[in-house]
């Protein structure tokens, strides 16, 4: 039993399983409204994107949030800029900018092999992150959900209506620029986390997920977010018996989350459709 | 003409503030970034208790016009007045509903009914949105107005075409916007729904709304619009339906777009009156005029003339 406790005695455990529960609330919490817009691989261009700014920032000595946040607010309005300007489809500019972006950071890492270890970045090192650079992600997840509390129901309804939400006097373009504002400064806080590979299932996981258990929005997101701490949270805990990469656990325990609400959710789970479609007089989903 | 005589109400006011609903549009003109000219020199106004149809092929400028209304575009000479008022300042004081065809409208999205229809309360709610007992009161009188009370628990995209048209009218009847805008209220949605949409229509324009609905249904405009707005890039005429809706300027509004049947003669009478049944329809309900042929009315496409559908 004792055995269970032991990570709880050290401190880098408790700050690499507090940190990412707020990592994984945040994440999820976008990730509601991200899955819903078809825009999940947003958050993968992004992840990839901000890290020219982390090695950058480690190269000139600024805290890492500040140049992952420049870098990822210039890949989204670089997409967002060629986007209109071309007749190009949005996964070609998303694919074209991303990538860019991630060459140069790797470009700058591979000149300045000392600023810092690419490995970080890619797969990121909760367990081992400094007290600067975890209260930098703090700062950004409390911020970020904070900002989110408050303005949930416009997003929502902007993202149901678009057309709607600005008849009845919503900044719908401010609305948008304030998410992928956000959006960015969560991927830079999940990049410490589980690294620049896995952002992507921290944005898209948690909310997929919510939506095979629920039809509100609201109840979505709670779900949403309630997982994302959890399996965060477990997640550290458990990387410390397993030995593993933090991410690479958070991450399997999402999907293991996720299968079970696929297979067992009581209206949108596949057993569920298949009680139904037995039913001779079954109704309409 | 079967166009339907209906006593106007005495202008009474649906607003709040002494705002009576008027929608001015004043040689309005929309270049899109890409050169196009969407709009040239629109201009009609309409005053409270009217419903207007708005009558133009695609791409005639239809949805320009209404995002024009909206504030979407900024026209870039002209401009419109809603209630007296310029567009930011009406839409700040939600006097504009907006009631959308449905393509651009997310069916998958986890929202309830009632959640919908008080996405229309948000606007005159407080910064964090939440709802008041009024909020709540005007939803439900939402809902029980359009028949839709029994659904209210139903995920959106789980109702018919008619059932999701009934919803954003409740959602623009909670909002009291005065102006309504209604884009292609009746496609998609069967006989017994348009009638009710129309209905309801009907109390709107008695409680003072102004109603702007674009239709290709051709047939059911003068069975319920007062005035029409004909368009093709600009307004080729704009006025009561007795006298704007007619076969001569339906044919400059579609210029051989439309099918055109015409009936006369031998094959319409045994003796030998000179009245005529002309039949135009894009594929929806067709307007039919029956008359004295008039020198204007010439048709410009003759595609089936003298021909029975």
């Amino acid at each position: 039993m004792s055995e269970l406790l032991v990570p709880f005695a050290y401190d880098y455990m408790l700050k690499a399983m507090w940190v990412s529960a707020l990592v994984g609330g945040m994440c999820a919490f976008l990730s509601a409204f991200l899955m819903l817009k078809g825009w999940s691989l947003m958050g993968d261009a992004l992840a990839h994107s901000i890290v020219p700014g982390v090695a950058g920032a480690y190269l000139l000595g600024l805290p890492f949030a500040a140049g992952a946040f420049i870098a990822g607010l210039l890949a989204a309005l670089g997409m967002a800029f060629v986007n209109q300007r071309t007749a190009l489809r949005e996964d070609a500019v998303i694919g074209l900018v991303f990538t860019a972006f991630f060459a140069l950071g790797l470009l700058i890492v591979s000149i300045n092999p000392t600023a810092v270890n690419v490995q970080a970045i890619v797969l990121g090192n909760i367990l081992a992150i400094s007290d600067w650079d975890a209260l930098q992600v703090v700062v950004i997840a409390v911020v970020t959900l904070a900002i989110l509390l408050l303005v949930w129901k416009d997003l929502a309804a902007m993202f149901f209506d678009a057309a709607h939400a600005r008849s009845i006097g919503l900044p719908v373009a401010r609305l948008r620029l304030l998410f992928f504002t956000l959006l960015a400064a969560a991927t830079v806080a999940a990049l410490q986390t589980v690294g620049a590979c896995l952002v992507i299932a921290m944005v898209v996981t948690p909310g997929a997920t919510a939506y095979l258990l629920t039809d509100r929005f609201e109840r979505l997101l709670a779900i949403a977010v309630g997982i994302g701490i959890a399996t965060s949270f477990l997640g550290a805990y458990a990387s410390y018996f397993l030995d593993g990469a933090t991410g690479g656990v958070i991450v399997t325990l999402q999907t293991l989350v996720f299968l079970a609400a696929f297979v067992l959710a009581p209206k949108h789970g596949l057993l569920a459709r298949r009680r139904r479609a037995a039913e001779p007089t079954g109704r309409a989903p | 003409m079967l166009v339907a005589t209906r006593a106007r109400p005495s202008s009474r006011s649906a607003g709040k503030d002494g705002l009576a609903a008027s929608l001015d549009v004043r040689h309005v003109t929309v270049t899109y970034p890409s050169g196009v000219k969407a709009l040239d020199d629109a201009t009609f106004a309409l005053g409270p208790g009217t419903i207007a149809g708005l009558v133009g092929v695609n791409g005639s400028g239809k949805s320009t016009l209404f995002k024009a209304i909206m504030g979407f575009v900024r026209p870039s000479a002209g401009e419109v007045r809603i209630a007296g008022l310029s567009v930011a300042e009406a839409l700040k004081r939600n006097l504009v509903a907006y009631v959308p065809q449905g393509e651009e409208v997310d069916w998958s999205f986890p929202v309830l009914v009632e959640n919908v229809v008080m996405m229309g309360r948000y606007g005159r709610m407080g910064f964090l949105r939440i709802p008041s007992a009024a909020d709540r009161a005007h939803v439900d009188a939402a809902l029980e107005r359009v028949g839709m009370s029994a659904y209210r628990k139903r995920q959106i995209g789980e109702l018919s075409g008619g059932q999701r048209k009934r919803v954003f009218l409740a959602r623009a009847l909670a909002q009291q916007g005065l102006v309504i805008l209604l884009d292609e209220p009746f496609t998609g949605v069967d006989v017994k729904t348009e009638t009710e949409i129309i209905a309801l229509l009907g109390e709107l324009r008695q409680a003072g709304h102004l109603m702007l609905v674009s239709t290709h249904n051709l047939g059911s405009v003068p069975d319920f619009c007062d005035e029409v707005v004909l368009l093709k890039r600009t307004v080729l005429a704009a006025g009561p339906t007795a006298t704007t809706f007619t076969e001569a300027n339906l044919e400059r509004t579609f210029g051989g777009v439309l099918r055109h049947f015409r009936l006369a003669g031998a094959k319409l009478h045994a003796d030998d009156d000179a009245r005529t049944v002309t039949v135009l329809t894009d594929d929806e309900r067709p307007v039919v005029f029956y008359g004295e042929p008039k020198a204007d009315t010439e048709p410009l496409s003759r595609e089936k003339d003298d021909e029975a559908p």
